[in-house]
């Protein structure tokens, strides 16, 4: 089975819409997870991106790593554009000046384009019910400006903004919990998903896009820089993040909870947190209190999934 | 030329704006309420409920998500409106600058209305100062028949091939927005003969991918920035011819930059905005008691017409002009300061007497204007009229 997950990926499709030769970092899990999400969208899609690494790295003029068509205006503001352009197209098909075409529409930002700045329009555009796809790309920090804390940075990680030391011990507040915030729109799909689960990634931005109205995938996206891991780990901890339930994989379809991965006993937190010099300075104590948190938090959302054995 | 239409109804200026932009068939219409646009765009939601404009109304939860949503839809080759004043447009100013940049041909009617603090929701023209540098069109109009005119060129220009560049109407709060005018409408025959139809050469579209709002390392922002200023300039001739074509379409004539009695006049006020159509009233008056005065009424904004202005103030000896804006801490309002650039270099120069009137809705009236030109001969006798002026303060 394990050497059916490895093949697994090559079933994806070979065209690449988010191309090689985009100044990211090596080993970014956020590059790899935007690749994977372009595959599934394909050609007949509009992206429109908030500033942040993967615009940055994607479109220094005059190059672009994209293939399909793809629009940067700020950094708050990706669920507004791709709202606009979805509006745009709307009106211009059903007055006959563009032909009739079914175009994925998708807005995608950081974890800050999306629960911080971005949380505003991204709230508008779902509430409005626009036939489009958000992607957050969440690697727990603003890692484009040099590691600074966001909303979705995890408790306990050290960053340049919540620095671990003599007092204090890294972040010193939960992580939102924006898949939470998004479910609570009533809106008909969203997801959580990890690059270092490409084929699940790949289904889920499927299921997304074929959604009549407006869907939402939360993708944890390992950044070795922001991390302070080794670039080739990405992916081994990316798979611990959901092993150990710091990052748990589910979907919500139309209200409708279901786990996408269970396990029947999780990893300990300690095993996600080895190696990652975000969290080398905590101590057993708030290991053990974090342990708690993540056990609590997979306990709650457990009850409420409707395909686990309770 | 053809026959006008002669027809004029009474309307409150607001609903006769939005008419025009029905009229121009809009595709997506995104705002977010603030008084006073409020009035324009209940209205167009109203013929979008109604069925009388095909259009997307695009019910946003904040300015800065009105211009963003206006950015994607035009980028998607639509046919765009927004509306919006004062923090409204502060909240937006942002997307203001991007969509210049980004050359994406929006059409926005600002409500002139003060900033805050102290909150103000009365006119001035602080709001439209504060995105003066922002890379649009800017004309501003003085009544209501100018209002719904300047629609149909707002579209015209923006739109243009040769132009492809956002532009700001503005008009004066309440002054404006909240008053009933008699308009003449244009029949949809006119519109369609004026303005054709929106056909982006560039748009977002899985047919023909492009990369729009790419990132500028140093090697090439400079250049970038270059070309904006060139391309905003070389709009001039789009501007122009589109205020020519108007004219043989419904009869009125609408320039850069216009004068009222000022062939022969020493003494010229300078106007922007409806303040223009009360100094008129105002010049009629002291004309009649032996003044040798008249107006130049400064339509365009942006691009600021230099040649136009310089040659309608070439015989003046005074320019008094009136702002109703302020720049703290500076050398004056912002239609003082350009306009003493714009004639720095000239050989012969005017005095330029400046004050700042009307902030906040306060009402200036033609005796006002009176005052003030009788105040600025007491100035230049002094030599203190390089001393800037708040008009009417309480003191």
């Amino acid at each position: 089975m394990i050497n059916l997950d490895l093949y697994a990926p090559l079933m994806l499709p070979k065209e690449e819409l988010f191309t090689s030769g985009h100044r990211a970092c090596q080993g970014c899990a956020e590059a790899l997870a935007v690749r994977i999400v372009c595959k599934a969208l394909g050609r007949n899609s509009i992206v429109a991106m908030a500033t942040g690494c993967m615009e940055i790295v994607s479109s220094p003029l005059p190059t672009t790593a994209w293939q399909i068509p793809w629009i940067h205006v700020a950094f708050e503001n990706a669920a507004a554009v791709a709202s606009g352009v979805e509006s745009g197209l709307k009106a211009l098909m059903r007055k006959g000046r563009l032909p009739h075409k079914k175009i994925t529409i998708a807005g995608m930002a950081g974890d800050g384009g999306t629960a911080d700045i971005g949380l505003q329009a991204l709230s508008g555009a779902m509430e409005r019910g626009h036939d489009m796809i958000f992607v957050c790309y969440d690697n727990e920090a603003y890692m484009n400006t040099g590691i600074q804390r966001s909303s979705a940075t995890p408790f306990g990680a050290s960053t340049t903004t919540s620095p671990a030391g003599k007092v204090k011990a890294g972040q010193e507040t939960w992580k939102k919990n924006m898949p939470e915030i998004m479910a609570a729109h009533g809106i008909p799909y969203v997801a959580t998903a990890c690059s270092a689960y490409p084929i699940d990634l790949y289904e889920k931005v499927k299921r997304a896009a074929l959604v009549k109205g407006p869907a939402y995938v939360h993708c944890l996206s390992v950044c070795p820089t922001g991390w302070r891991i080794p670039s080739g780990d990405a992916i081994r901890y990316g798979r611990l993040a959901v092993e150990t339930a710091a990052f748990p994989l589910y979907e919500v379809i139309d209200g409708k909870y279901q786990l996408t991965f269970d396990s029947p006993k999780l990893k300990p937190i300690t095993d996600y947190f080895k190696g990652q010099g975000r969290f080398r300075h905590l101590t057993p104590e708030a290991v053990a209190r974090i342990q708690e948190r993540i056990t609590r938090d997979y306990e709650k959302l457990r009850a409420k999934c409707e395909n686990v054995n309770k | 030329m053809t026959e006008p239409s002669r027809k004029k109804i009474g309307v409150e200026v607001s609903i006769a704006v939005s008419e025009a932009v029905k009229q121009c068939d809009v595709d997506v219409v995104s705002a977010y309420p603030i008084t006073p646009q409020t009035h324009i765009v209940e209205h167009l939601a109203e013929l979008v409920a109604q069925g009388e404009l095909d259009a997307e109304f695009v019910p946003v939860e904040s300015e800065h998500s009105a211009m963003s949503v206006c950015a994607g839809s035009v980028a998607a080759g639509a046919r765009t409106f927004t509306s919006t004043a004062s923090q409204g447009l502060a909240l937006m100013a942002e997307i203001v600058y991007c969509v210049s940049a980004m050359r994406l041909p929006i059409v926005m009617v600002v409500a002139n209305r003060s900033l805050s603090s102290p909150l103000s929701i009365w006119n001035d023209h602080s709001d439209a100062m504060m995105v003066r540098d922002s890379g649009w069109i800017q004309v501003f109009v003085e009544n209501g028949q100018e209002s719904y005119d300047h629609i149909f060129w707002c579209f015209r220009v923006a739109e243009d091939e040769k132009s492809l560049h956002p532009v700001m109407l503005n008009m004066d709060g309440f002054i404006l927005t909240h008053t009933i005018e008699p308009i003449e409408y244009w029949e949809d025959e006119m519109v369609k003969k004026y303005l054709p139809p929106f056909q982006p050469k560039f748009r977002l579209h899985p047919e023909h991918p492009l990369t729009m709002g790419a990132f500028g390392p140093p090697e090439i922002f400079t250049e970038c920035k270059k070309a904006q200023d060139q391309a905003l300039i070389a709009t001039m001739p789009v501007i122009e011819k589109a205020w020519e074509e108007m004219e043989k379409i419904c009869g009125r004539k609408y320039s850069a930059v216009e004068t009222y009695r000022a062939e022969d006049a020493k003494t010229l006020l300078v106007t922007m905005g409806s303040f223009s159509e009360t100094a008129r009233v105002a010049i009629d008056e002291m004309r009649e008691t032996g003044e040798e005065i008249g107006l130049v009424s400064l339509r365009l904004w942006r691009p600021f017409p230099f040649e136009k202005f310089r040659n309608a103030v070439k015989n003046a000896e005074n320019l008094i002009v009136i702002d109703r804006a302020m720049v703290f801490g500076g050398p004056g309002g912002p239609v003082a300061s350009e306009i003493r650039s714009a004639l720095y270099s000239g050989k012969k120069r005017p005095r330029i007497v400046n004050f700042i009137a009307g902030l906040a809705g306060r009402d200036v009236q033609p005796d006002d204007f009176y005052q003030m030109v009788q105040h600025a001969k007491t100035k230049i006798k002094d030599g203190t009229e390089d001393e800037y002026e708040i008009y009417g303060v309480r003191e």
